[in-house]
Order: structure tokens, then sequence, then C-alpha cells
């Protein structure tokens, strides 16, 4: 089981969730996260004093995969959340040792 | 005078309205999350307390009689003496003593005690407030701005914005900076209350200006006649004063940092309503758009001036009353008109540097009152209960130390707390921006 952990621009969230749907995956958890990368922040002005804002907010996507499932569900986020600008995020892909059913117990694959 | 009586009992109200809650949402807006409730009660509390005090004090200082600096306060002490059918005109010029003492709080923004502030907003009312009203607006002879000088204030250009900017000013000295300013600017955390605040303070200002109006008082029907032209020229005075404001702010930012925001259209709302304020009965429609426009683009400039100087005046009270303002008043002396409610001509209109003098003069004697008098009270402040928070308390948040709340949870699942309860704030949802 591999987790992929997906921070992509807010507006590209709704066509993420919509293509990895297509695909097959039913669930996954997402928060509102804010930082940064190599374009930095950007720079805002109130009555005339600029002020750096370090932190872009983001969107994070978690999902758990079966292994053979990881490289596809990465190709669909990379696809459907790629503008070609600076910003578009990251992901990346780390093993899962053991996943649990918190409603019926059930383990690893039979709980994804 | 029927119409004139009932105008008033709505002008009072709306002026009532720019304390609270129109100003308290301009600053509320401005200030940082964690400071927004003690701002907007800085202002609430202002209202309570001053308004308390003029009924006792107030207006008879103001409107009791002679005086260089005020009347005896005395004379007409809880109203005694005064017909309840003039209460409205005591309500009127309460509500006015309120917005004045209220607007110094957004210089003091997250770190001035609120015990503070309680004490300072009485005391800086019966001595720099209501003298201030006495020499401008009762305008007996022996009165100073008024009847001595004879500078023209229709609504408060001196009174209102001189007298609180240059007390902001001196609060803000003895304060000192907030901790981390200015490499922290403090950015505001939500200009959309900023601008609902501005919009209500522009509505109310109609009240606040066009019920300034004083009569000739020699018939019945010449009053009327004035009541019918001198409304109309300060109402679209103040209109348009307002909107010409607007753009020279944003035409300013446009051109020194590439944007037109929202907070300079919110700023120049009240640097136009600031500037008109004396100006008002003074001056025709092009008079108007003048001082609009110049207030606009200087006080878009001047908010700049306390990153050079080092001065946290963190809403830019200075910036925008104590210069709106002084243009204001000054240019009184460039643009009034003898059709005007002064009926004396501005320099543009051939009535030579008198006038400009005459309102150069006020404006000194604004300064130099107001500013010995507020530094005497802040220093008593100062050095016997003190005036700031502890440094702790400022950075954990002025709402929570000072008032024990926060203005918003916005984490769903925990409940109240300020935002202090733990795992779950930080708990995955589904369907964020669904």
């Amino acid at each position: 089981m591999k987790l992929v952990t997906a921070v992509i621009k807010p507006h590209k969230w709704e066509d993420v969730r919509e293509a990895l749907e297509t695909f097959g995956v039913t669930g996954m958890t997402v928060s509102e996260v804010s930082g940064y990368g190599r374009q930095k922040g950007h720079t805002e002005v109130y009555r005339g004093a600029e002020y750096d804002i370090a932190l872009v907010p983001k969107i994070r996507i978690e999902i758990v995969v079966d292994d053979a499932d990881a490289d596809d569900v990465v190709g669909i986020i990379v696809k459907t959340a790629q503008t070609g600008r600076i910003g578009d995020g990251k992901v990346w892909v780390s093993p899962i040792e053991t996943v649990v059913r918190v409603r019926t117990g059930d383990r690893d694959e039979a709980a994804l | 005078m029927d119409g004139y009586y009932a105008f008033m009992l709505v002008a009072t109200a709306l002026v009532l309205m720019m304390t609270v809650p129109a100003l308290a949402l301009f600053y509320g807006g401005m200030s940082r999350s964690k400071s927004v409730l003690n701002m907007m009660m800085m202002s609430y509390i202002a209202a309570a307390i001053v308004g308390i005090l003029y009924v006792a004090v107030g207006w008879s200082m103001g409107w009791s009689g002679d005086g260089t600096f005020f009347a005896n306060p005395f004379e007409l002490f809880w109203l005694d003496g005064v017909e309840t059918s003039d209460y409205i005109f005591v309500m009127f010029q309460m509500t006015f003593a309120i917005i004045t003492v209220a607007l110094i709080s957004g210089a003091v923004a997250d770190r001035m005690k609120f015990s503070a502030w309680v004490v300072f907003v009485p005391i800086w009312a019966l001595l720099c407030y209501f003298p201030m009203a006495h020499m401008v607006f009762s305008c007996t002879d022996d009165s100073l701005i008024c009847g001595r000088i004879g500078a023209q204030d229709y609504a408060g250009g001196t009174a209102v914005h001189i007298n609180a900017g240059i007390a902001a000013l001196v609060l803000v000295l003895l304060l000192g900076k907030r901790f981390g300013w200015p490499k922290d600017k403090m950015r505001p955390h939500n200009l959309t209350l900023t601008m609902l605040g501005a919009g209500l303070l522009w509505f109310g200002w109609y009240g606040f200006n066009v019920g300034s109006i004083v009569f000739g008082g020699e018939s019945e029907e010449a009053d009327m006649a004035q009541f019918l032209s001198e409304t109309g020229r300060t109402f679209a005075n103040t209109t348009l004063a307002t909107m010409a404001a607007i753009l020279g702010w944003l035409l300013i930012e446009r051109i020194m940092h590439g944007k037109a925001t929202s907070l300079g259209a919110a700023s120049g709302i009240v640097a136009g309503l600031v500037a008109i304020t004396p100006a008002a009965g003074a001056v025709d429609l092009s008079g108007a758009v003048a001082i609009g426009l110049v207030s606009g683009a200087v006080c878009a400039w001047a908010v700049g001036w306390k990153f050079r100087l080092g001065y946290d005046d963190s809403l830019d009270v200075v910036g925008v009353h104590l210069v709106g303002g002084i243009i204001g008043t000054v240019l009184i002396g460039v643009f009034s008109t003898s059709d005007g409610a002064g009926g004396i001509d501005g320099l543009l209109y051939g009535g030579g540097v008198d006038s400009l003098v005459d309102q150069l003069l006020g404006v000194l004697v604004a300064i130099v009152y107001v500013s010995i008098v507020t530094t005497i009270i802040g220093l008593a402040i100062k050095y016997t209960m003190g005036l700031r928070i502890s440094e702790e308390a400022e950075v954990e948040g002025i709402d929570i130390t000072e008032h024990g709340e926060s203005a918003y949870d916005l984490h769903t699942g925990t409940g109240g707390g300020g935002g202090k309860t733990g795992v779950l704030n930080t708990a995955s949802k589904e369907g964020v921006n669904a």
C-alpha cells in the first residue's frame, strides 16, 4: 500500500477530485494548507505599505491506494492539476505499513 | 421650522450611527483578527461614557454662555434649565463629542489597556473636546477660534478631526510601537468590514455636515429660505468631495504602488468626508471637488510618513484625520465664496489672504491647545496606572487578555474556546472548496 500526497493549486482541486473519482478512487482526505516553494510568496499593498506574504494557500490531498494503482493515481493528479505555471505543487508517494478501517476493524487491502 | 426639527431627529441618529457601528467596523476590519473586538469596544465604550458626561457638563461647557476656552460647566449642569424641546440639539452635539473621542482609538490599536482607555476617554472629552466645541461651534464673541480669530469651521475640521488627530499622535508617541512593528506591518484582517464601515460613515456624515446648519435668526421666512438653500449646498458638497477623494486616493495609489485597492477607496471616502467637514457650507461644487481631490491624494501619501518617521499610528488617524482636517480647514481660505455660509470670499475669489490667515491661525491654536492638554493627560495616566498591556498579552492578543473573548471561531466541531481546543482544529475535512 502507498500513501499518495499531493499539494496542488486550490482552483484545480475540483478537477482533480473528479478525475480521481472517474478512475475509481473512493475516498480521500483533503486539507487547506499554506506554504511556499520556488515561487516564494507574493506582495500585497495596504495603504501604500508593501507586505511580503510568504505563504501561499494550497490544497493537500492524501489518498491511500494499492501498490498497483499508485503510479496511475500520481499520473492523474499531475495531468489534471498541471497549469504549466510556477506554483503548481508537488506529488509524492510513501509506503504504508498498516491500514485499519475503524468501523469494522478490517486491515490493509480490505480496509481500502 | 417643523421640517428642521424632524430633520434633526434623523441627523442625530445618523451621527450616532457613525460611531456605533460605522467607525467600529471601519477600524475593526483594519485591525488584526486577535484585536478586532477591543478595537470595536473602544468606540462603543466611548459612546457610553462621553454621552453621559456630555449631559452632565459637556453641553454647559459648550453652550451655556461666554468664555474664551469654555463656558461655565455648572450653569446648565445635567441640562438643568434646558427645555426638553431643545434636548435634540444637545443630543446632536453629544454625538459629535462621542465620535471625536472614538476616532482616536484607531491609533492605539492592539496595545492600550482597556482600563486606561476608560480613564482617558472622559478626561480627554472634558479637557479637550468640550472646550474645543465651545471655541469652534458655540461661537460666542470671546470664544477663541470662532469668535476671536474668526476661523470658519462648518462641522468640525478643527474641533473634531484636528482635535482627534493630534490626540492620536500624542498617545501614539507616549504608548510606543506595537511589538514587532514596523518589521511586521500587521495587515488588515477583514477589509469587507472596513468597506462596510466606510460606506456607513458616508451615509451618517449627511447628518453630521448637513445637520450642522446654524440659522441667522432674522425671521422665520429667512431661516426657512436659508434651510432650503444651505442644506442643498452642504449635502451636495459632502457628496462630491467624497467622490473626488476616492479618485484622488486611488490615483496616487495607482501611480505610487501600481494597484488601486479597496482599502484605498474606503480610506479615500473618509479623507474626503474629513476635509469637506469644515468647508461644507463655505465652498461651491468646484471647491468641494478640489478639496476632495487634494485631501484624497495628500492623505494617500501622508499615511506613509509613519514608516519614515517611526511612529506607530496603527490605523492612520494622523494620516487621515489630522492631515485631512488641516487640508479642509486651510483650503476654506482659498475656495470659500461669499455666497456660502460664512459669506467670505477666499483667495481664489478675490478675498485676499485674510481668510487664509484666519484659517491657519485656527488650525495652529487647535494643534497647540490639544497637543499640550493631551500630553498632560497621557503622561498622568502613563505614570500612574500605565497605558500599555504587557508584551505577552499583546502577542497573545488583546481580545483574549483584556476582554476574555475571541472574535472568530472558524473551526467546525470544536465549539467555543478561542480556537485553543487542540487537535480537532487541524483535523482534515472533506469537500473543501466544493
